[in-house]
């Protein structure tokens, strides 16, 4: 028997697959088709204070190996999210969720927190500052350490559930910027968002996306993530979530050795809808193959 | 929606550009006219979203265009072929409101799924008169118009360069129909010219670049009177009534 458990800023998980957000909604499209409690956990689709639409379409281009995305942050809402959107998810899921929480000011971030703060079901704050898709918010403050900071420190003044910071790989220095969490007093760090990138339609000779860039996602980022990855647990002495275009019980083991406490699971989802399923029903043969019984005991083993 | 494994019993080309696919599986999740499935194909990161032309049992079939490498592959695939699909995807056609005169509008690659949906109209209702305009660029694109015909509908073509049917576009060819209901599937220009020119309710099904097909990723989501709506998941088919057009 291998032992799969994990443990994030002191909750339990059974496993370290999580859904990540963006590509899981609030979990019930895809409890349709498997019991979504195999699951460590989920974070759901990025909330902020008022309703979005997001942007235009076309949001979805293709692209070797992954896809480029420009959605915006489209979400209800979060009075809308904890009045209809977790109840629902309540019926589904009955683990500690993860929510993820995006924002155009400082005080934006601060009042979703402390909404969502009151949630019962709510394990951990998963604070985007990191979004490529929207202008003057979300990663403006991932790309400069004093404005990381200042969120952070806002957001863990009114909560006490753990907040984990969602950083972009679109800056010149991922460690200044995680260490800046740190030092603000984030509880985690989790890396990478999607890549800053566009394609052009031949036809028309125009960007397809109608945001013109979008973020790139899929297993064409797995290397860069995963440096990013090595580069930030190397830094920081708090957990690591790792993610971008982990696919397979091979990469989640490969990012917990680059020191991913536990790992999100993103594009996949979208692609193969049991993505996650699939990768947790494989992990102990994985294991088995590398001679691993506990998988917390390989969390940073690229690194001894 | 239910994922599962498909066979390539047919796979033919039945006019210029234009490809009919028979695929054996479980179809069991496909429970309207109108929705969808999604292919995985090899080498490719998302899939293909195509309507259902029609469906029984054992078999769905699709009717595709090629329009990019995709789809180019596609018509390379030999028969005994097996796919993974997500099927029973999107909301498809009501049928309750259409009366005993629904006419149903196609363009081009946005016919097939109208040809499931004259089926079921039919099977629920014998006795009621469907009528088809259907749109295509010129004759030699032209595709399922026998078997709409064997069905019992009327049909009428109309080509945008005259070479069958009526010289122009279906919003010519409607002009002087009398109908209880519409149905159209087509491109989005076509869409628009319609709305402005149907004298009924009715139901239009769209087209959009799709990251899951699932509702999961907010790709396709679009806005109506009845609030943000995902193509995907709360579509491909939208009431006329609550376009914001």
């Amino acid at each position: 028997m291998v032992d799969m458990k994990t443990s994030l800023c002191g909750i339990e998980l059974d496993n370290p697959v999580i859904p990540a957000s963006g590509t899981f909604g609030y979990g019930y499209e895809f409890a349709e088709i498997y019991d979504i409690n195999c699951l460590g956990t989920f974070s759901f689709k990025g909330t902020t204070k008022d309703a979005r639409f997001g942007n235009a379409t076309p949001r979805i281009a293709e692209c070797p190996s992954g896809m480029l995305n420009s959605v915006g942050l489209q979400n209800p809402g979060v009075e809308a999210v904890i009045s209809e959107e977790l109840p629902r998810l309540a019926k589904v899921f009955n683990k500690p969720v993860m929510a993820n929480i995006s924002g155009f000011a400082v005080d934006e971030y601060v009042y979703v927190a402390e909404k969502l703060d009151k949630e019962k079901q709510v394990g951990w704050l998963e604070i985007n500052i990191s979004c490529p898709n929207v202008h003057g918010g979300g990663m403006s403050f991932g790309t400069d350490p004093e404005c990381a900071a200042q969120v952070v420190k806002a957001v863990k003044a009114v909560t006490t559930k753990p907040v984990i910071i969602k950083l972009t790989p679109n800056v010149t220095d991922i460690v200044a910027m995680a260490k800046a969490c740190e030092d603000a007093d984030a509880d985690a760090i989790s890396l990478i968002n999607t890549l800053m990138g566009m394609r052009i339609n031949l036809k028309t000779g125009k960007p397809i996306l109608a945001n013109t860039t979008g973020g790139y996602s899929g297993p064409a980022v797995f290397p860069v993530a995963l440096r990013m990855v090595y580069q930030v647990a190397e830094a920081v002495n708090i957990p690591v979530v790792g993610m971008g275009g982990v696919s397979s019980a091979e990469d989640v083991i490969e990012m917990m050795m680059a020191g991913a406490t536990a790992v999100e699971v993103g594009a996949a989802n979208l692609v193969n809808p049991t993505a996650c399923k699939d990768i947790i029903e494989d992990l102990p043969r994985v294991m088995d193959k590398y001679g691993i019984k506990n998988l917390k005991e390989i969390i940073g083993a690229a690194h001894r | 929606m239910k994922q599962g494994k498909f066979e390539i019993i047919n796979n033919d080309c039945i006019a210029a550009g234009i490809w009919k696919m028979v695929l054996a599986g479980d179809t069991s999740a496909i429970t309207a006219a109108g929705q969808f499935i999604n292919i995985q194909l090899d080498g490719h990161f998302l899939r293909r979203p195509i309507s259902v032309h029609d469906v029984n049992d054992e078999e769905v079939t699709i009717i595709y265009k090629v329009l990019g490498h995709g789809t180019e592959e596609m018509t390379q695939l030999p028969v005994g072929t097996e796919l993974d699909i997500l099927t029973g995807l999107g909301n498809g056609y009501s049928l309750a409101e259409a009366g005993d005169r629904p006419l149903l509008i196609g363009g081009g690659v946005g016919i097939p799924p109208l040809y499931n949906l004259a089926k079921r109209l039919l099977a629920e209702q014998p006795n009621r008169k469907v009528q088809l305009v259907l749109g295509f660029n010129k004759a030699d694109e032209m595709f399922c118009v026998d078997e709409f015909k064997e069905l019992g509908c009327e049909v009428i073509i109309a080509t945008a360069d005259g070479s069958c049917g009526i010289k122009g576009f279906v919003t010519d060819a409607i002009k002087d129909l009398d109908y209880s209901y519409f149905y159209t599937c087509g491109p989005e220009a076509m869409l628009r010219a319609l709305f402005k020119v149907v004298k009924t309710d009715g139901q239009m099904s769209f087209e959009e670049r799709m990251g899951c097909g699932f509702g999961a990723c907010m790709g396709c989501s679009c806005q109506t009177i009845t609030g943000y709506k995902r193509i995907c998941k709360d579509g491909p088919v939208l009431r006329k009534e609550e376009l914001l057009w």
